[in-house]
């Protein structure tokens, strides 16, 4: 079956070909057949990559370890769950992930699009083949997941620890589709450049497929932060690591993208900064995916063995180089129509808001990009780490967040300043309120926290005076109840309020992100059973030691299996049985943590470490077995005023326990893991009995929930924000109805 | 067998792809009214295009007497500047309507092929 998947990756790149050729052939002499034969070939496309992931993904299901890529990221002891999502887990395997999710997104929006703006969606598909056949000559030429090794092993590597984890399979396709999708635009806003139409037509098209990538690039690092911050050891959820900054990237020039179209739509301004946002978004895309699939920058993500740096930098180079040149070649057809009519007005706000949006992105660009150049300036490796890029995005940060309230309170077009002042006495005043409730509650240190929490006051004073005003009116118009005509005005005017909902989220998340940073107590230190560690206003005592051996063969049939039974059942406290947290590990050492608050219980948790084996023979017979790299296990009480965190490491290196490991690893054969397992369970046993001091890890810090909670609000926000109007306000208007021009707009009012 | 069974599905799926990719090359040879798209007398037209563009601006332009007016009866616009804006406004789509009246009367016949708007 290897060979239809290869079959498929070389019919693809002729259809890619094919696609091409018939699209600039179809739009250059205006035989519109071709163009929709060129249309049809991304369907093609994504037929044809459907049936390749599916040859991949049996292989994972069936365990196929012919399939090197099987071999090296599955195992017949990997979860069924965890097997058809390691088909991503591989660079070969994400490859095709990547190239079939954008044939599946390229060909839903080519559908959708069908009959419109033919010029332009000739050229896009032409661009979205070419982005196909790049992905897929990297796949047919350099990283094959198709590769077979004759024979095959008959068992394979299994799943990297640190992805077995719910959410983390989830996050790569959701980051993915936020990646391919930001192509789209792309394709698009290349398309219309070429056909010299950038228009109302085009951006009624665009707005979808731009806030579809935003959404779920969107998820996709949100749930990044969330697995980072569950599942690694470390305690944080961003660490401004080089490929959660390249993910990022896109998100931001997207979501300044998303704003300043609402002004070309409006009033015909920023025809170029809007064509170059689209452009630079689908570019960062590109970087984004070229640093995780070269490995260029380190980082826990760029798993990748083999560089792909070279294609990848190519094609960056004439995405950026075409751009430019679109944009300069073009700049006539792009002139506004019209400038801002008053400095206060929403357009401003808008304005402001895309300076400080695209100054962000360019503080991450040059953070996250700088220790490659400057490996490539001067041959030593450097990089930037949190604290600078905390010192830049600080600050921008407060002022998004101030404008996301500034540009609710003030009109289109011009407000005058009485009005103006009127609208902002609410919202001031909450700020205010937040102050002084800050200053009487004792905080007072952290001013950059205290800014965050005021200007998040006054972002909701300024929202929650918008619903207020709108359901006043609406109430007025309409004579309903308070909560119908809540329901009413949001569902009218979707747009708007859904937008205002996903500014209450982005500051929620950011009082989230505020307060955990600013005010986290935080504690390493060792301690042995019956001691404790107060860390902020609690007291984590480590009661006692767990362990946990989790065979992977059926310890029931073996010599070796009946003796570790044995030694299982004459030792309390040490579980031995099947992997049902499907960690994988071989080993699970922890700890159980109870945790109180002024005397009062809080909570019990159970945080451990997992022993992995690996397939090194020099580590021995039993070393191997829990040779592999550790993975920390975090436990964590979560609420919505704070989260406990924990992290155990602990100590299998004393003097004691290593005897037993040198004593197996000389007397037991390698070959027979069975026999090695009666050593481990021993070694746990004698962790049981006396165990080491171990090392812990505590954090409390306030209000992380918010982070989530501020996500899923973003979440919601975004659907209703792009979710279809009722068709009555979208009925349209026949050319005889043009005196009622005026009419049709108050009933559309009265109806909203 | 496995060798057979990866023969036969490469070729289905080669077939595949020919009879959706082709189809619309077919279709320009068909006679109306046997069935498919009768693409080879629909060209690329001009007009077509400028349709849908106006009437893509005629609902934007729809849209933001609507916003203009929300922000009147929320506070955000005093009743002169309301009355200022909304004029403009209501102008500008009163010139789109003329415009979409004037491309009816030139291209009669053209019309949007895709799906509506939205």
């Amino acid at each position: 079956m290897a060979a239809l998947g290869r079959v498929c990756l070389l019919l693809a790149l002729v259809v890619c070909a094919y696609g091409i050729g018939a699209s600039i052939y179809g739009v250059r002499t205006g035989r519109v057949e071709w163009s929709e034969s060129g249309r049809r070939a991304v369907y093609a496309l994504a037929g044809i990559l459907t049936v390749a992931f599916a040859v991949l993904e049996v292989a994972f299901l069936r365990n196929d370890f012919a399939f090197n890529t099987v071999a090296d990221t599955s195992s017949r002891t990997t979860p069924t769950f965890y097997k058809a999502a390691a088909v991503w887990a591989s660079q070969e395997g994400s490859l095709l992930l990547w190239a079939w999710l954008m044939s599946l997104w390229s060909s839903l929006a080519l559908f959708l699009t069908r009959g419109r703006i033919r010029d332009v969606a000739a050229y896009a598909t032409a661009i979205i083949l070419g982005f196909g056949g790049f992905f897929i000559s990297l796949m047919v030429f350099y990283a094959q997941p198709f590769a077979i090794t004759n024979p095959a092993p008959p068992e394979g590597v299994g799943l990297d620890p640190l992805l077995r984890f719910p959410t983390m399979m989830i996050h790569p396709p959701m980051l993915y589709s936020g990646y391919t999708l930001c192509t789209i635009p792309l394709a698009f806003g290349m398309g219309a450049l070429l056909a010299r139409r950038v228009d109302a037509e085009w951006i009624r098209v665009i707005r979808k497929f731009a806030f579809a990538a935003w959404f779920f690039l969107g998820i996709g690092v949100l749930l990044g932060a969330r697995w980072s911050y569950s599942e690694l050891g470390w305690g944080g959820y961003w660490g401004w690591d080089a490929v959660e900054n390249a993910a990022l990237l896109p998100w931001l020039t997207g979501t300044a993208f998303l704003h300043s179209l609402m002004i070309q739509e409006k009033r015909g301004m920023l025809k170029v900064w809007n064509v170059s946002l689209v452009l630079a978004t689908g570019t960062l895309a590109i970087m984004g995916t070229f640093l995780v699939r070269s490995g260029i920058l380190d980082s826990i993500h760029a798993f990748g063995g083999q560089t792909l740096g070279v294609p990848f930098v190519v094609l960056i180079a004439v995405l950026i180089a075409g751009s430019i040149y679109l944009v300069v070649t073009r700049r006539e057809m792009l002139r506004t129509e019209h400038r801002i009519d008053s400095l206060i007005s929403r357009e401003a706000a808008f304005l402001a808001n895309n300076l400080v949006l695209v100054g962000l992105v360019f503080v991450i660009l040059w953070g996250t990009y700088f220790p490659l150049i400057s490996e490539a300036l001067t041959g030593q490796e450097s990089a930037v780490g949190p604290p600078w890029f905390d010192r830049y995005t600080v600050p921008l940060a407060l002022i998004l967040v101030l404008l996301s309230g500034i540009g609710p309170a003030i009109a289109w077009r011009r407000a005058s300043i009485a009005n103006a002042r009127r609208n902002f006495v609410t919202p001031v005043a909450v700020a205010l309120l937040t102050l002084c409730a800050l200053l009487i509650g004792g905080v007072h240190q952290k001013p950059f926290a205290i800014a965050m929490f005021c200007c998040a006051g006054f972002v909701f004073g300024s929202i929650g005076q918008e619903f207020f005003r709108g359901v006043r009116a609406r109430r007025a118009m309409a004579h309903e109840a308070a909560p119908v005509a809540l329901v009413a005005l949001v569902r009218r005017n979707r747009r708007r309020y859904g937008g205002y909902i996903v500014h209450i989220g982005i500051v929620v998340l950011f009082v989230g992100v505020a307060a955990s940073s600013s005010f986290q107590h935080e504690s390493e230190l060792g301690l042995s059973p019956g001691q404790s560690s107060r860390v902020g206003a609690y007291t984590i005592r480590y009661v006692r030691a767990t362990a946990s051996v989790s065979p992977d063969y059926d310890s029931a049939n073996t010599q070796g299996g009946r003796e570790l039974s044995a030694i299982m059942r004459s030792q309390p406290g040490v579980t031995l049985g099947p992997d049902t947290a499907h960690t994988g590990a071989t080993l699970s050492l922890g700890a159980v943590l109870d945790v109180t608050k002024h005397g009062r219980h809080v909570a019990t948790l159970y945080p451990s470490e997992g022993f992995y084996s690996s397939e090194e023979p020099t580590q021995g017979s039993v070393g191997h077995l829990i040779g592999g790299q550790p993975v920390s296990h975090v436990a964590l009480d979560s609420g919505v005023t704070r989260d406990v965190w924990t992290a155990i490491a602990p100590n299998i290196e004393t003097p004691r326990l290593k005897r037993i490991v040198t004593l197996g690893d000389k007397t037991l054969p390698y070959s027979n893991p069975a026999e090695g397992m009666v050593a481990i369970a021993a070694l746990a046993s004698a962790y049981m009995r006396n165990p080491p001091q171990a090392q812990f890890h505590l954090i409390v810090s306030p209000l992380v929930m918010w982070i989530w909670l501020g996500g899923m609000i973003v979440v919601g926000g975004g659907l209703i924000a792009i979710w279809p109007a009722p068709s009555a306000v979208r009925r349209r208007l026949s050319v005889r109805s043009r005196a009622r021009a005026g009419a049709g707009a108050e009933q559309g009012l009265a109806r909203a | 067998m496995e060798a057979l069974i990866v023969i036969i599905l490469a070729l289905a799926v080669l077939m595949a792809v020919i009879f959706v990719v082709s189809a619309p090359l077919r279709a320009v040879h068909r006679p109306p009214g046997v069935g498919g798209v009768r693409i080879n007398d629909v060209q690329i037209n001009q007009s077509t295009a400028d349709r849908a563009d106006l009437e893509a601006t005629r609902e934007a332009k729809y849209r933001e007497i609507r916003d203009t007016e929300l922000d009147y009866r929320t506070g955000k616009l005093s009743q002169e500047d309301y009355a200022a804006v909304d004029g403009t406004l209501r102008a500008e789509a009163v010139e789109i309507l003329d415009r979409l009246q004037a491309l009816e009367r030139e291209s009669p016949g053209a019309g949007e092929l895709g799906p509506g708007p939205g």
